[in-house]
């Protein structure tokens, strides 16, 4: 059910990893086409966050072919695929503990930088202005993301919610075309969930992003998804819009139970 | 061009103390202050590995030993060639070409051989990679006791005494300007990351490999040059000087001043230079002297794990009588 007919962003053509004798993800299919917001849910050790490893080149595929705008990802280094535009974030928070917010979020800024070594030793004139161009990038950001009065505070000093929502301002930062939460309301109250979804909404318009999402919180995944992939033990169980999936016997049975229907 | 002034700037004042420091200054102060720089050197390199990178390294002296070694042996053998083609220039401006053209090799030999240990830091951390670099210092040592040329076990004596307060405060001024100035950048914001999170670092598009193999480059690269400036003020290589406890005096120096602060590693190596110097003249427990030394580092990590400083340093531009005003945040 792709809203229009171009190519898809994301390509993932029967992706397979297997950790000794235990299959993780099982042929596993996915293609995201530009400007979606899909999202990936399962019970826990269904293999979503494994499928975001693949994707990002954590883990490399025993089977199957990850194709990111015509371009294959197979065997690419994590740092590479990012270079490509495409960013994460993580399910256990992985900030830079010490490091401040600001300095978080131009490390993901580095990839940009066209100054050498000893261009940045030097800072001569074209190093200072793209190091002013960065820092005006991430002063917009962070007002975005409404941590610009924090940005020299440490990272591990923060509250849950920002350090959560600096995770995903570290990841746009990397000027992504293709954003992978890992379950970015995990720990929020109502309230915060809410206006994860909002923010989350909001930035996929501002940058033009698509969206990948792995949530446990029913609220937000069928709240925002525009299509869902129901992952159990490796397996696609079920494929479809919101509505459908909420119906489907087999994803009632695995995952969401009896009384969320 | 205001950066060039500066330079040239440096370079005449460096001069002048070079000529003139020696007569006002007492000889014995001036070796201490020799020693300090050369630690300073180590110190804040070894920092950049360390610290900064987070990739612990037991392997300093190994390097400056390579540089140390490196350099005398150009400045023994090829030097009086050197300093006979270039008999057209006066003799002061030759030995001192001759003298940076060690240097150099000194240094570049010394960053080979951390570009060789930095490759198994790419598979290999923590403590692992400790052992690996300890190896690599320990290989280093073994290699020079069995080479004739270099001396071997006596000890490569009659290296030229070519080093004089002018190397040693430029390259020290170097070293600490050239390290700092790679870490307030966008590059040395990617060291950090490897040190604070390899994964996340990687998944922002930070080239890991790339940034433990060069901190170990840039490391060895100065430690090596540090070589050269004491192989050439002693006029005397031994290899006893560059046993694992060589390396050991270096990490102690950077984990008292606070592991990756620049400030708090040079003012550590000075003090820990000084230290048994100065307890030389407490008199009656002057026998004791390494262990109060030692005292003084149990009770320091005891009362500040982090060091002297943790990861303070100071903004010096701050008190720059010439700054721009800075608009307040």
């Amino acid at each position: 059910m792709p809203p229009n007919t171009s190519e898809p962003l994301l390509e993932l053509a029967t992706c397979s990893i297997s950790f000794g004798g235990l299959k993780a993800v099982d042929s596993f299919n996915l293609q995201l086409f530009p400007g979606e917001l899909v999202g990936l849910i399962g019970p826990n050790g269904a293999g979503k966050t494994t499928v975001f490893n693949l994707i990002t080149g954590v883990y490399k595929p025993s089977a199957g072919q990850i194709r990111f705008g015509g371009k294959l990802l197979n065997g690419k280094k994590p740092y590479q695929i990012t270079a490509c535009g495409l960013a994460r974030t993580f399910q256990n928070i992985r900030l830079f503990g010490n490091l401040s917010v600001e300095e978080n979020v131009k490390i993901a800024c580095h990839l940009h930088y066209q100054t050498s070594l000893f261009g940045s030793v030097w800072k001569g004139k074209a190093y200072r202005e793209e190091e002013a161009r960065q820092h005006q990038k991430i002063e917009s950001l962070l007002e975005v993301f409404g941590l610009k009065q924090l940005s020299r505070e440490k990272a591990a000093g923060l509250p849950y919610g920002q350090q959560r929502r600096l995770e995903i301002a570290r990841a746009l930062a990397t000027d992504p075309k293709l954003l992978l939460l890992d379950e970015p309301a995990a720990g929020a109250n109502p309230q915060e969930s809410r206006e994860l979804m909002a923010l989350i909404r909001w930035i996929k318009e501002k940058f033009k992003l698509t969206i990948l999402l792995i949530e446990h919180d029913m609220q937000v995944v069928m709240g925002i998804c525009e299509r869902i992939l129901v992952l159990d033990y490796g397996e696609t169980i079920a494929h479809g819009k919101p509505e459908e999936i909420r119906k489907d016997p087999k994803v009632i049975e695995a995952y969401l139970g009896e009384e969320a229907v | 061009m205001k950066r060039l002034a500066a330079f040239i700037g440096f370079f005449l004042l460096f001069l002048l103390a070079n000529r003139f420091l020696p007569e006002i200054i007492d000889p014995y102060y001036l070796h201490l202050f020799t020693l300090s720089c050369i630690n300073v050197i180590l110190a804040v390199s070894l920092n950049l590995i360390n610290g900064t990178t987070g990739q612990f390294s037991l392997g300093h002296a190994g390097f400056m030993a390579v540089g140390g070694y490196t350099s005398a042996s150009l400045t023994f053998y090829l030097g009086p060639k050197i300093i006979a083609t270039l008999d057209f220039l006066p003799a002061i401006l030759a030995k001192n070409f001759v003298f940076l053209f060690a240097l150099l090799g000194g240094g570049l030999s010394a960053a080979f051989l951390g570009l060789l240990v930095g490759i198994p830091s790419l598979r290999l951390r923590g403590d692992y990679l400790a052992i690996v670099t300890l190896g690599m210092g320990e290989i280093v040592r073994v290699l020079i006791l069995n080479v004739e040329a270099i001396g071997g076990a006596r000890g490569f004596s009659d290296i030229p005494a070519y080093t004089n307060l002018f190397w040693i405060i430029s390259l020290t001024a170097l070293t600490i300007a050239a390290v700092a100035s790679l870490t307030a950048s966008s590059h040395g914001r990617a060291f950090l990351s490897v040190r604070e999170d390899e994964i996340a670092a990687e998944a922002m598009g930070v080239n890991t490999t790339y940034y433990k193999v060069i901190a170990f480059v840039i490391g060895a690269f100065f430690a090596g040059m540090a070589g050269c400036l004491f192989g050439h003020y002693l006029q005397l290589l031994h290899p006893n000087s560059f046993t694992f406890l060589k390396s050991f005096e270096i990490i102690i120096m950077i984990i008292v001043g606070g592991l990756g602060s620049i400030f708090g590693a040079v003012v550590a190596a000075v003090i820990l230079t000084l230290l048994p110097e100065a307890l030389r003249y407490l008199g009656p427990v002057k026998d004791w002297r390494m262990v109060i030394y030692s005292l003084a580092l149990i009770i320091l990590m005891i009362t500040r794990p982090q060091g002297l400083f943790g990861n303070w340093t100071p903004d010096f531009r701050r008190w720059w009588p010439f700054r721009k005003p800075q608009p307040v945040a």
